[in-house]
């Protein structure tokens, strides 16, 4: 069994399919085939960073923008709504 | 889908506007809320048929559109053999009217009134006595071989989390296609929660106006939020834990479902389409509001993806429940019909997943009874336009 998934190559996230203990090692599959280091246990279905995402750059997941970091994140750490704002129907933010 | 082509028909009940049936359902739907409790107690008396108690029928003038084209859809859905309806007589949705457009369709409709006949028992005696007509009546609706092209699909997401966008969506989407290529209708509703894919759906409208429209009705969701200075809030807790982050990630995992067709036309609320193929209905983004929404515009049946696990069912269509979510089939398996957590697993493709969700449909078009209709699941709720989660 796959322990994370990777749905699009432009995606700079990948969904853990079974809980990942903090250091764990886990093989993402895509062009080229990646290594990465998790800083954070994550979550059976959590996503986690391929690579160092800089505050207000954009999140990708299914090759489309699913919101943009607040803070920035290292690869490996859990990518969450701790880190990470949508950028649609916010009324809040007007 | 890559197999071999099943013959594919389904047993049905045909009627006499050209539609098919695959329930045969004596529907008793009281006009207006305040008719709730006769329509409820002529249903226990009668076997075979089913109340539809809501909480509309005496909104301003203005508010009465939706519950009115509701009342009528549901009523005109083909799995509704006939119709009794229970008015009370003195409330603003005009129950004559509702009553002759559901007589085009050339089912039996009958209209009792709770004033006019002298309170609860005498109407509920009445109603008694039409219904059980009506159910001996419909039971001589021989079932007939149909095409695929006469079904009506709803799609429907609830409770999502990450495994509907990766395992049940995309194997309901392969479904969804299949349906349309053999000449049926699919829909998929809950506009709010499209955010973040217009760009995607509107590539894939039949025409520019079509594609204008899909960002209109998303648009105006959006705005709606802004005006009233609110974070748009359908990502729910439980949507959260289970680990989407935001609206723009449950709307492009949701979109799935509906497959990759052509869209022919946005829907209003409870509106039928004019054709077949793939239709967006616009709908607020609760479960039970946009199941009626599409049950109006009618749908025989409906597709149901749930992550963390709903058994919300539907008066006069089966639902079919299908989680991508392996630890939720197993916690929930009384109220799923399909695992596709074997997707996450592992253990199964999308397209095997696809093929296993297309025959459950094909055995519940002929018959087969959902597991949430089996424990009674009747969830009914029309959409007002307050009071609601967008």
């Amino acid at each position: 069994m796959n322990k994370a998934i990777l749905i699009d190559p432009l995606d700079n996230v990948a969904t853990a399919i079974t809980d990942l203990e903090a250091g764990c090692r886990v093989t993402v599959r895509s062009e080229l085939e990646k290594k990465i280091k998790t800083r954070q246990s994550i979550p059976f279905g959590h996503k986690f960073a391929l690579r160092r995402i800089k505050r207000g750059e954009k999140i990708i997941k299914y090759g489309e923008v699913i919101g943009r970091a607040t803070k920035t994140i290292e690869e490996g750490e859990h990518v969450h709504i701790h880190n990470v704002e949508s950028m649609r129907g916010r009324g809040d933010a007007v | 889908m890559s197999t071999i082509e099943k013959p594919a028909k389904f047993l049905g009940y045909g009627r006499l506007d050209g539609s098919v049936g695959i329930r045969n359902h004596v529907a008793i739907i009281p006009t207006v809320c305040c008719a709730n409790e006769v329509a409820k107690k002529i249903a226990e008396q009668v076997e075979g048929t089913i109340a539809l108690p809501h909480e509309c029928g005496c909104e301003v003038t203005s508010q009465l559109e939706i519950p009115t084209r509701t009342l009528i859809g549901i009523s005109r859905n083909p799995n509704v053999a006939a119709v009794l309806f229970v008015s009370l007589g003195c409330e603003t949705m005009d129950c004559k009217y509702v009553a002759n457009e559901v007589c085009k369709s050339k089912k039996p409709v009958e209209l009792i009134g709770i004033q006019e006949l002298g309170g609860t028992i005498n109407a509920a005696e009445k109603g008694i006595r039409i219904a059980q007509k009506m159910v001996q009546d419909v039971s001589q609706i021989e079932m007939k071989s149909y095409d695929l092209s006469a079904l009506v699909i709803a799609t429907k997401c609830g409770g999502s989390d990450l495994t509907s966008g990766l395992a049940a969506n995309p194997a309901v989407g392969l479904v969804s296609d299949r349906i349309v290529n053999m000449g049926g209708t699919v829909f998929i509703s809950e506009t709010p929660e499209l955010m973040g894919t217009e760009h995607l759906l509107a590539k894939r409208a039949v025409n520019g106006k079509v594609a204008k429209r899909i960002y209109e009705i998303i648009s105006w969701w959006e705005q709606r939020a802004k005006n009233e200075g609110v974070r748009f809030h359908l990502i729910t807790s439980g949507n959260i834990e289970g680990g989407l982050t935001t609206i723009e990630e449950k709307s492009l995992g949701a979109v799935r479902k509906a497959g990759s067709s052509k869209i022919q036309g946005v829907l209003e609320y409870a509106e039928r389409p004019r054709k077949k193929g793939l239709f967006i209905m616009n709908t607020t983004g609760d479960d039970l509001n946009s199941n009626t929404g599409m049950l109006g515009g009618g749908a025989q049946v409906i597709l149901f993806t749930t992550g963390r696990g709903s058994p919300v069912g539907a008066p006069i269509a089966p639902v079919i429940k299908i989680t991508g979510n392996p630890y939720t089939y197993e916690k929930m398996k009384d109220n799923m019909d399909i695992n596709a957590g074997t997707i996450i697993e592992g253990k199964e493709t999308i397209e095997e997943v696809g093929i296993r969700i297309f025959d459950e449909l094909l055995k519940v078009a002929s018959g087969k009874k959902t597991k949430s209709e089996a424990l009674g699941h009747n969830e009914f709720a029309i959409f007002r336009d307050r009071g609601h989660a967008y």
